[in-house]
């Protein structure tokens, strides 16, 4: 594994999402309340942006006719046919153990801390002040 | 015959007219037949003498199809030594307009059928019919016949005025599950809507191919209104709709599942799985490919060996001579079709 | 989907039978209508067959029925720019060819002379907005179809121009399409070698279902499918195709899982009530194989994907053409939408050979 930096902190501000070809693969990380969270960019259905999907919540019902939100931010919609993904497992809401979209390990880190290395930082410079996101490969 | 003690789920005896009825209605109801004048409720789904309605070598001489209760207990039963069979009996009381005059109609068929031909043949069951144009009246409906074990299911013609997943008809669903019948959707309709999303066919034969349409649309209905999450106990049973509609109807109504299930967030299982819970398919007719080396194939796409349910469909003409059962059909699935799916189905039929 | 059969799609050159373009503004159709007509669609609208005045009856699950991602820059409706659909789909998958397939109110309008005047204008404006401009598009003829005559005008006056790939029809009509007062338009078609590009979709005013109006855009999504078979088996029936044999039609965007089992279900009960329908020289499954292809899109996906060969063969591999559907949200993508394997005879046939054929590219 290899850590990627691939923004600082302050560009990706919770409830916000970002694309990043991290060595050639498109990852699609997510700031949920300044958790991050990494997904390939690709449905698992016909391989739609997830990026550029809708980002919302899950809605569930108790009984017919009834709807409640739950969850709001945490659910990506593929763009395309409306796949409904779990950002924080990449689980597929309808069939989660049959369909999911790959992972990826994404971290908030020091400048401090990774200045010690190893890290890849191809399109950022690196300050000791900052805070960054780090993509795990 | 391959058939002996085979349980046949759908066949039609014959309602010869209203007159047949009328011992049967109060003094109401038979005055009113008589005084304006009303007959002639077969529904248009089978005019008597289309060639679907009834097989050249089963006809009533000087009759209308299956109304003559020897012959029918000959062709049907003793034929085919079937061990149990369901009479679904096809006729106005459903389609009339008026709430009440449907019931009354629906009714006195019953008790026709309890009288006259349930009493005279141990193998015979029925379906109980209820007036579709008004659930309170069909639950009523239920509710006094339910104690009677020879009727062992609910019948409604394919379309009605509303799609039957709508609550409307939940009473109905409620007693079905009360009284362990399960709900019989048999290819007919209303008339309420046009036969088709693009108005009226010019041809019967149109109309009768675009028959098993409904039953999907009925499906969908039932799924995605939440009727089948919220009686889980209940059957349906689909009655000659064709069978192999079933496979594509499957994967769409999956996917379309997948892309826009928030609409409908109670559904909770993919289409299918809650299609094979609850829906049983009677095989006649059983629309086939050419090459019967093909038809496991496609049966093999129901994803079950429970659905099937065995029906020689009489007197309607689905086959000729003996050939109630297509080529092509696994010996062991023609078992299941034969008796334990239908026994399964119908819990009466094993009490 | 493997990288060895990405690049045999690209290589293929695609021909793309379901394109929407949409307006970037109602008004551009302004200058392709009269002052009579523009007036009148201030005043009262485009009066159809739905119970709401500024939308269709069932609302569709994403805005503009599209792909989130297809909207341009420029915020206006997807579809409606030509550079970015060049680069969201023209270039992207290499598409040789692409038919436009207008999906706005017209042929289904009330009044039968704004029906005439708006397909017309459409028709102008297919030609001004993309295909003069980019010649990899072609249009569709869109007809008054419920006013048979307007219709023919209509036809007549675009068969010959090279814009235009085929006449455009809906899978919802106030009446089943193969009835005889429909049958000017067929003339008309078999006399220009034009083939019908039957679309999915429109408001006809009968209920969706012979069982009434359902609630939810999940199944009007869905039981639009029975409209495509509608018009299918009353072509076939009524004899259109038994009285013009060259006729042509693609049934698009209404998904194929359905044909082989309608084949089955026509011929069966066709061989017992053959009486009815006495022009009928043949059974109606042999119609359907010389008369009928279907665009592959939306792809139908069996819960278990290699089956789908068995259903692609029993339509007939030189009956089928892809359509994406760009820009809406069940587009189907080339280079993925297949969950079968298909070998390169297939994938050239259906990618592009029988296309070229029925369109006479």
């Amino acid at each position: 594994m290899t850590r990627h930096v691939v923004a600082a902190v302050r560009d990706l501000p919770p409830g916000g999402r970002k694309l990043f070809s991290v060595r050639g693969r498109p990852i699609a990380v997510f700031n949920l309340e300044g958790q991050f969270y990494g997904l390939l960019n690709r449905c698992p259905h016909q391989g739609g942006s997830l990026c550029e999907g809708l980002l919302t919540g899950l809605v569930l019902a108790d009984t017919p006719g009834e709807y409640r939100m739950e969850r709001a931010g945490e659910i990506i919609r593929c763009p395309w046919h409306g796949w409904e993904f779990d950002i924080r497992t990449g689980q597929s809401w309808c069939e989660p153990d049959k369909i999911a979209v790959r992972q990826f390990p994404v971290q908030a880190t020091s400048g401090q801390a990774l200045v010690q290395g190893p890290y890849v930082a191809e399109t950022i410079a690196v300050s000791v002040e900052e805070h960054y996101i780090v993509v795990e490969i | 015959m391959l058939t002996s003690g085979a349980i046949d789920c759908d066949i039609h005896p014959g309602v010869p007219g209203i007159k047949t009825l009328l011992p049967y209605m109060s003094a109401h109801w038979q005055s009113a037949f008589i005084e304006r004048g009303m007959d002639g409720f077969d529904p248009a789904s089978y005019p008597p003498n289309a060639p679907i309605s009834c097989r050249a070598d089963w006809r009533v001489s000087g009759g209308k199809p299956g109304t003559d209760f020897a012959q029918l207990q000959r062709q049907a039963l003793d034929h085919f030594g079937t061990r149990f069979a369901i009479c679904n009996p096809l006729y106005g009381g459903p389609m009339a307009v008026s709430e009440t005059m449907g019931a009354a109609i629906c009714s006195a068929t019953n008790d026709w059928i309890a009288a006259e031909w349930l009493a005279r043949d141990p193998r015979l069951r029925a379906s109980i019919v209820v007036p579709a144009q008004a659930p309170h009246l069909a639950v009523e409906e239920i509710e006094r016949l339910a104690s009677d074990q020879r009727f062992v299911q609910i019948l409604l013609p394919a379309a009605a005025e509303m799609p039957y997943g709508k609550r409307y008809y939940w009473p109905i669903y409620q007693a079905a599950e009360k009284y362990d019948l399960p709900i019989g959707l048999h290819t007919g309709s209303l008339f309420r809507h046009a036969p088709t999303s693009n108005g009226w066919p010019s041809q019967y034969l149109h109309d009768y191919v675009a028959a098993h349409q409904v039953f999907e649309d009925q499906l969908l209905s039932l799924i995605y209104e939440g009727a089948l999450t919220k009686f889980d106990r209940l059957r349906l049973v689909f009655l000659e709709s064709g069978v192999t509609w079933l496979p594509g109807f499957l994967w769409r109504a999956n996917k379309t599942w997948r892309g826009v299930r928030p609409e409908v967030p109670w559904v909770k299982a993919a289409p299918a799985e809650l299609v094979r819970h609850h829906v049983r398919l009677t095989m006649q007719p059983l629309d086939a490919p050419p090459d019967a080396a093909d038809l496991g194939f496609v049966l093999d796409q129901l994803g079950s060996d429970d659905m099937l349910l065995f029906a020689t469909d009489y007197p309607h003409w689905q086959f000729d001579g003996d050939a109630a059962l297509p080529a092509g059909i696994d010996a062991g699935l023609v078992r299941k079709m034969m008796v334990d799916n239908p026994l399964a189905t119908y819990a009466r039929l094993g009490k | 989907m493997s990288e060895v059969l990405d690049r045999q799609t690209t290589k293929l050159r695609i021909i793309d039978s379901d394109i929407h373009p949409s307006l970037a503004s109602e008004r551009d159709l302004d200058p392709f209508l009269s002052t009579r007509w523009r007036k009148h669609i201030a005043e009262y609208g485009k009066l159809s067959h739905r119970p709401l005045a500024g939308r269709g009856t069932y609302p569709r699950f994403s805005p503009n029925t599209a792909r989130r991602d297809a909207w341009p820059a420029n915020g206006n409706a997807p579809g409606s720019d030509l550079d970015f659909m060049r680069r969201q789909l023209l270039d992207r998958y290499d598409i040789e060819v692409g038919i436009l397939e207008p999906l706005l109110d017209c042929n289904l309008v009330r009044n039968p002379g704004l029906a005439a005047a708006l397909c017309s204008a459409i028709n102008d404006w297919q030609v001004a907005a993309f295909t003069s401009q980019e010649r990899r598009l072609r249009a569709s003829i869109l007809i008054p179809f419920e006013d048979p005559a307007a219709a023919v005008v209509e036809i007549d006056r675009r068969a010959g121009d090279r814009n235009f790939a085929q006449i455009q029809l809906t899978s919802r009509s106030l009446a089943p399409i193969g009835q005889r007062r429909y049958w000017p338009i067929f003339e008309a078609a078999a006399r220009h070698g034009l083939p019908i590009g039957m679309h999915i979709g429109g408001e006809s005013g009968h209920a969706p279902s012979p069982g009434g109006w359902p609630s939810f855009y999940a199944e009007d999504h869905h039981v639009l499918v029975h409209s495509m078979q509608t018009q299918l088996t009353s072509m076939i029936l009524e004899g259109v195709f038994e009285h013009f044999p060259t006729l042509k039609m693609i049934c698009i965007e209404g998904g194929f899982a359905w044909a082989p089992n309608l084949a089955w279900r026509l011929d069966r009960h066709w061989q017992k009530m053959r009486s009815e329908v006495p022009d009928l020289t043949m059974p109606p499954s042999a119609y359907m194989r010389r008369n009928v292809w279907f665009s592959t899109q939306p792809m139908e996906e069996p819960e278990r994907p290699e089956e789908l060969r068995r259903t692609l063969e029993w339509i007939g591999w030189d009956r089928l053409v892809f359509a994406s559907d760009y820009p809406h949200w069940d587009f189907d993508d080339p280079e993925h939408a297949f969950p079968c394997r298909l070998s390169e005879a297939e994938r050239r046939a259906i990618f592009r050979g029988n296309a070229e054929g029925i369109y006479r590219l």
